[in-house]
Order: C-alpha cells, then structure tokens, then sequence
C-alpha cells in the first residue's frame, strides 16, 4: 500500500553544535593532551565522517586524573550537602539551557535518531541531575545511617549507546554523595563526555572533582585496576563485566556492574493488540536496539500470534530509516562498524540455524552503518538469537501456551534485566511479574525509565542498582 | 558399680532435609580447644557440595514464594527448638571455644536472641528498603527486594554458634536458600543446629549444612554456575580473593569478608546483601488520586 502523502525532510540543523576539530583530556579542570601525545578520530556513524580528533588517554594519564581526582575529594567531600546540591542544580540547569545543542551532538556523535536524543536522551539527563542534587543536603535520611560517607575517587567506564545518560547516571550520584570521578566514555562516542566537561566549567565546579578521559578499553582496565580508586562503576558488556569482577577480587573496591540482557516481552491474548505492538517497537527498535534492556525476544501466545506478527509487520513497515539527524527518522544508524558486523554476522548464524529471517522493504544508505529493522520467526530457544545478546534491531520471536511456559521460557537466560508483560489482567501482570527474574519488569509499557527508579539486573546482569533512593548506596560507604 | 559409658553421637552433614554421610566416605577428628577428642566429622567432598547445591535450588521456589509471615513463623520456631536444647548446644560451645560454661551459655543465649532478631525482619524488609517511586509520567512503579537465589556462606572460623546464625539467619530470613560450610576447626555446634532445623517447620533444602575442610568445599561453591551469591566470611584472604575471582564466572554476589563482631546487634547489611530490587512499572493513565475533586 504506497502512502497517500509524503514525508518532506525535517532536518534538525546541525550548526548548533560547535564541534572543534580536536580535543584534549579533561583533567584537573583543563584539557590537556595525553601523556604519549595519542590521538583518535571519532566519526559520525551515520556519514563516516570524521568529527573530530581525540587525545587518547593511557594509563599514565589514569594516574594523573586519579591524582587530580584524589586531591580535589578532600574539599569537595568536605563541602556541606547543600553546597554540592548547588553544583548539581547549577549543571542541571545548563543541561537544560544547552539541551538542543547536546541532542544534536548526541545524534552525530553516536547516529541516533534526533527525535530520541532530543525527548528521550536529554531530558533524562538533566532530570538525572536534578533528581541526586536533591539527595545531597539529605543522605542522612537515605536509608543508610546518619552521615553515611563518600567512598573516594569512583572510576566509572560507560558505554556508547547513551553516552550522556550514561554519564548522568554514573557522575550525578557520585557528586551528590561527595565522591569525585574519573570516567572513561567510550572510543566510538566521546564528544557529549566533552561537552559535559565544558558545562562543568561553566558551573564552576572545583577542578579535579569530574575528570574525562576518552579512549579504548586498555584506559578503561588501567582506571579500574587503579590502586587509588576506591568504587567502580561499570555499564557494557556481560564479557567485560565479568573481566572487571576479577580484577577488583581481594581488594576493598566497591562495584557496580549494568551488563547484558535479553529481556522478554511477553504478549498474553487478553492484551491491547495496538499497544503490545507499540510497545514491541518501542522495546527493541528504539536506539536501533542498541539498548542493554531492549526486549529482544518475543514471547507470543500461540493462539495470536499471527494477528500479533501481522500487524507487528505492518507497523515495521512505516519505520522510517535514515538521517538520525531528521527529526521524521525512527531507525538511526548503527554506533560503529564493528557493531554492525556483530549483528550482521549473528544475524546470518540465526538464519543458518533456521530461523526465518524478515525485514520490511527498506533502502539504506549508502555511506554509514546501517541495519534494516529484522524479525526471527521459527525461532527456538536453543536458537543463538535466542540466546545471545545482539545488540541491534533484530527481534526474536518465540510462542508459548500457558502462563507457566511463558514465565520458564523468560527466564531461561543467564540474564536478568529487563521483562515486559501485556496482559489486560491485572492479577496475571502480578503473578507474572512475581515470577519473573528480571530487576525491571514493564507491564502494559516498555523501555521507560526515571530518575527516582531504581534500576539494574539479576543473575548475569550485573549487581548493584542505579536510580533512586538505591542509587545512592553504591556510593556511600555502607 | 562402673560408671555408665556414654553414647557418642555419630554427627553427620545435612542435605535436603535428610542427613547423608559425606559421599566420600571421609571423617576428620574434631577436638575440643585443649586437643581432645569430640567426635569424627564428616569431611565434605566436591560431590556433596553439589548435592547440597540441587537441594538448595530445589527448595528455593517454594521458599521464596512463601509470605515473609510464614517464613517468620517457621525462623521463630527455630528460635523455640534451640531454647529447649539450650544445655546441649552449651556443652557444645563450650567445647569447641573453650569456653567457660557460664560464658558459654552467654553465647547460647545471644544466638537464640539472633534468631529471634531475624525471625522478625521477614516481614518487615521489604517495607524497609522497598516502596514505589514518584516518577515523572503516568505510570505507577513499586520497587520490592527478592532474594538472589542460592547463596553459599562459608560460616565464621571463631564464632561456631553465633557466628554461625549470625550469617545463616539472615539469608534464609529474606527467602533464599543457603549451603553452609560449618567452621572447619569447630563444626559440631552447626552439625547439631541442622537437627533443630531438620526438627523445626525449615523445609528440607532450605538449609544445607557441610562439614570438612572449607577451602576444599568452598571452591567448587565458588564456581558453581547455580549458585547465585557467596558470603566468604570464614574465608582467609588468600582464600577469599581466589573465590571471588572463581565466583565472577557467573557474576555471584561476593559479600567479602570483614571484621564483625557478632555479639553486637546486626545491621540490616547480611540481609541486603542477597537481596535484589525488582521495579514493576505499570501506566496509570494519570497522574494520581489527588487529581480527583473530591
């Protein structure tokens, strides 16, 4: 069916973000060029084009932010809650001031869509920081005791499919409970982490107490195997997570780790059809299920699953892939290419295996990296792209008769982060919700997040929560 | 008239509910603190943790899903059974840290109080450190602790009885299911806590008592891909550093261990400790009663 009317292109202007042609390390509250004069290129995923060149930090400039960090911790530590509140409210507000200009450095930085960066991303980010401003002035009524204190310096290593909220969800708390940080952004996503250390500036935040350092993953295992560093915080990979656990083994570091999922969403015959559907989109093309919550398998009651997956495919039809930068665009492009070549190679296991492979008719462009929208049906569980986390907009669909099978077959993973249930039967969202192993479980809605909610995994997810009054407890010393 | 000879006790590990001599067919002598002969303790295998472990899992579904009433209850009636076998366990501690008898029915005293402190915080956790969150949109989202799953507490070395429910108590108080190593010099005092529990309402598999060398059965606990979380408290540091890089396999919660002093009232950290949040999100379609003209 051809539409009846066109889209016209919508672009967001891209001039609004004022991207240098290099930048430093920012440490001790200037940037600086690492220590063995290492540079980077980061390019914008959806063109190639080079963005901007990176000093890449090594582990001598892990010392150096850890030493600044060490020392601003004395004063900031000491300075009373309210004060730090103040910070926190100061950055908050000139997230908000500055919020056009991250969403499109956001987009171009890391490919997603405008639309997301713009109502999803960054108001989360400043809503972060408002949020553990609050908490400052008031730990003492937190939970965890009466001046319940700061660990010290928090190395914190973070991801490239949020970057800034990431970065919101590691520094605002650590600040707010009068830690001070060294993080480490992502190699294919650094310029927000930049850009942050610029409205840090503008805050007059004390030097040393928030130090960024972009660069790969030897940076991010030099900061958290540092001797000085008193918390580690980590989101990414199950892999990854797991490597971090062993080196903080027989030391008093405290950790958090948010990994992997492959969060079931699982769709009962007595559901809204409409709003299962979007929901589905919502829980595995949003940020081109680069989403370590996405809801990536399926679960379908049998009796409905061809009214489901018909109307599921009419809606993946009207996606519309391109520009992230057009604020019409649903489906951005792939973070790197060496993410797309993960999905694209899962994808062809799956379909070897013998899933049926679908994809509406869809043209990607020609420069950049780009994954079309892609449903499994067939699928078993013993099936890889039942199994493993792909990261990309690829949706397994599995079926199942009672409640029981549902619940079994959404647990069977090494993972527990994320579960989405549609059902219009209130006391069948709570049984199912119960029974569920997953430490955020959405009924009738998925993908949402807030500030005051804690969140974060069970079994191979990781430990520890992020968000909420627990949010803090990663930070203080209880 | 000869004095009467008295009956020893063959002490055995428990398993599921029942108690099994260790698989190997291994004892070890247990003495008292001036080296005398007690009894011959079982000396627990890599195959008897396992079992322990499928005993555990098996009873956690029905464990967890019990209210924090019952499992209230049944932790309380513990704390009764352990009253009327005050003398024995007296005897025991007293023995195994060479205690004064009055010292150590101290001990005794404090660890059925224990039980009793955790007995009622089953039903009282979850309002402590749960509760729904004022988020910003129509949606209403309550976050409530569950517990983690399996967990495997290697109990403390010094502190046989005290120590021992001071790790154990608070575990299974929160709805998981537990493999305890008992202290390796001092084992009979946890030996006799399982016959209270085997005697109490405790379903089979909710506690697993081990007894033996505790590097030996703590490794294949470390490693075990379905245990959910360990408490390395009567672990040396040698030996807790090689768990929790043995536990990051499958990313176990590791409560690593720390100087405790068990005769002071406990905070809620052991009961945290193996605990997860779970935050159910659901829409409203408004943003509250207080929107109603009423």
């Amino acid at each position: 069916m051809a539409p009846v009317f066109e889209y016209a292109p919508a672009p967001e202007s891209r001039a609004i973000a004022d991207i240098a042609p290099s930048y430093g390390l920012f440490i001790d509250g200037e940037f600086v060029e690492a220590a063995d004069g290492k540079v980077f290129k980061t390019v914008s995923p959806s063109t190639e084009e080079v963005l901007s060149e990176i000093a890449r930090a090594g582990s001598e400039d892990v010392d150096r932010a850890v030493k600044a960090a060490r020392r601003a911790f004395e004063k900031w530590s000491a300075l009373p809650g309210a004060e730090r509140a103040k910070y926190l409210f100061r950055i908050a507000r000139i997230i908000q001031e500055r919020s056009r200009e991250l969403a499109v450095l956001e987009t171009l930085d890391n490919g997603k869509p405008i639309k997301e960066t713009r109502d999803a991303d960054l108001p989360l980010v400043a809503a972060h920081f408002f949020y553990y401003a609050g908490w400052a002035d008031k730990l003492d009524h937190a939970g965890y005791g009466a001046n319940p204190r700061p660990l010290g310096v928090a190395g914190q290593v973070i991801p490239w499919n949020f970057p800034l909220l990431m970065l919101a969800w590691k520094i605002a708390p650590a600040l707010a409970t009068g830690n001070t940080v060294v993080l480490k952004p992502a190699e294919t996503t650094p310029l927000s982490a930049l850009f942050f250390a610029d409205i840090c500036r503008q805050a007059g935040l004390p030097k040393g107490v928030v130090n960024i350092l972009p660069g790969y993953g030897d940076a991010g295992a030099a900061l958290i195997a540092h001797p000085d560093v008193n918390k580690v915080a980590f989101t990414g990979s199950t892999a990854v997570g797991k490597e971090i656990a062993r080196t903080v083994a027989g030391t008093r570091k405290k950790v958090t780790l948010e990994l992997g999922g492959k969060g079931a969403n699982i769709v009962f015959d007595d559901a809204p059809i409409d709003q299962a559907v979007e929901g589905i989109v919502n829980g595995i093309f949003f940020n081109q299920g680069q989403v370590c919550c996405a809801g990536s398998r399926l679960l379908v009651q049998e009796s409905i699953q061809e009214e489901l997956l018909e109307s599921l495919k009419r809606r993946l039809s009207t996606l519309r892939l391109g520009d992230p930068l057009d604020k019409n665009t649903d489906i951005g492009a792939i973070n790197s290419e060496e993410q797309l070549t993960r999905i694209t190679s899962l994808v062809e296991q799956g379909e070897a295996e013998g899933a049926e492979r679908w994809s509406p008719a869809c043209e990607l462009p020609e420069s950049g990296y780009w994954f079309a929208p892609t449903l499994f049906t067939n699928v078993t569980q013993a099936h890889t792209v039942a199994r493993d986390e792909i990261f990309g907009p690829v949706l397994s669909v599995l079926t199942f008769r009672t409640p029981d099978e549902a619940v079994a077959k959404a647990n069977n993973t090494p993972y527990g982060l994320s579960a989405g249930i549609w059902t219009e039967k209130g006391s069948r969202i709570l049984a199912v919700a119960n029974k569920l192993r997953a430490g955020v479980v959405w009924s009738n809605t998925f993908n949402k997040f807030d500030p005051t909610s804690p969140f974060g995994g069970y079994k191979e997810s990781g430990f520890g929560r992020e968000g909420g009054r627990h949010g803090l407890e990663a930070y203080l010393d209880v | 008239m000869s004095d009467r000879l008295t009956v020893f006790k063959t002490y055995k590990l428990y398993v599921g509910g029942k108690f099994p001599r260790s698989e190997s067919g291994r004892v070890y002598e247990v003495t008292d603190s001036k080296g005398k002969w007690l009894a011959n303790a079982p000396l627990s295998s890599r195959k008897d943790a396992r079992d322990a472990v499928v005993a555990a899992r098996k009873a956690f579904g029905a464990w967890s899903g019990a209210t924090a009433y019952n499992r209230g209850q049944v932790l309380y009636r513990v704390a009764e059974m352990l009253e009327g076998r005050r003398d024995q366990f007296t005897r025991e501690v007293a023995d195994a840290e060479g205690l004064s008898k009055s010292k150590a029915a101290a001990v005794v005293d404090a660890t059925i109080d224990r039980w009793v402190w955790y007995a009622g915080w089953t039903d009282k956790i979850a309002q402590v450190v749960g509760g729904g969150n004022p988020v910003a949109g129509p949606f209403f989202n309550l976050s409530s602790p569950e517990p983690t799953g399996v967990v495997a507490v290697l109990a403390p070395q010094e502190s046989s009885f005290l120590g021992l429910v001071s790790v154990l108590a608070p575990v299974i108080a929160t709805g998981n299911t537990a493999v305890v190593v008992a202290s390796e010099k001092a084992p009979l005092p946890a030996l006799s806590l399982a016959e209270v529990l085997a005697t109490s309402d405790v379903p089979g598999g909710v506690v697993n008592v081990l007894s033996g060398r505790t590097a030996e059965i703590a490794a294949p606990l470390a490693a075990h891909q379905d245990v959910n979380a360990i408490d390395l408290a009567g672990a040396d540091e040698v030996l807790a550093k090689d768990l929790e890089i043995a536990a990051a396999d499958n990313l176990k919660r590791v409560l690593r261990p720390q100087p405790v002093d068990y005769t002071e009232t406990p905070g809620t950290d052991r009961l945290t400790a193996f605990l997860e949040t779970k935050t159910v999100w659901h829409p409203t379609g408004s943003l509250g009663a207080s929107g109603s003209s009423y």
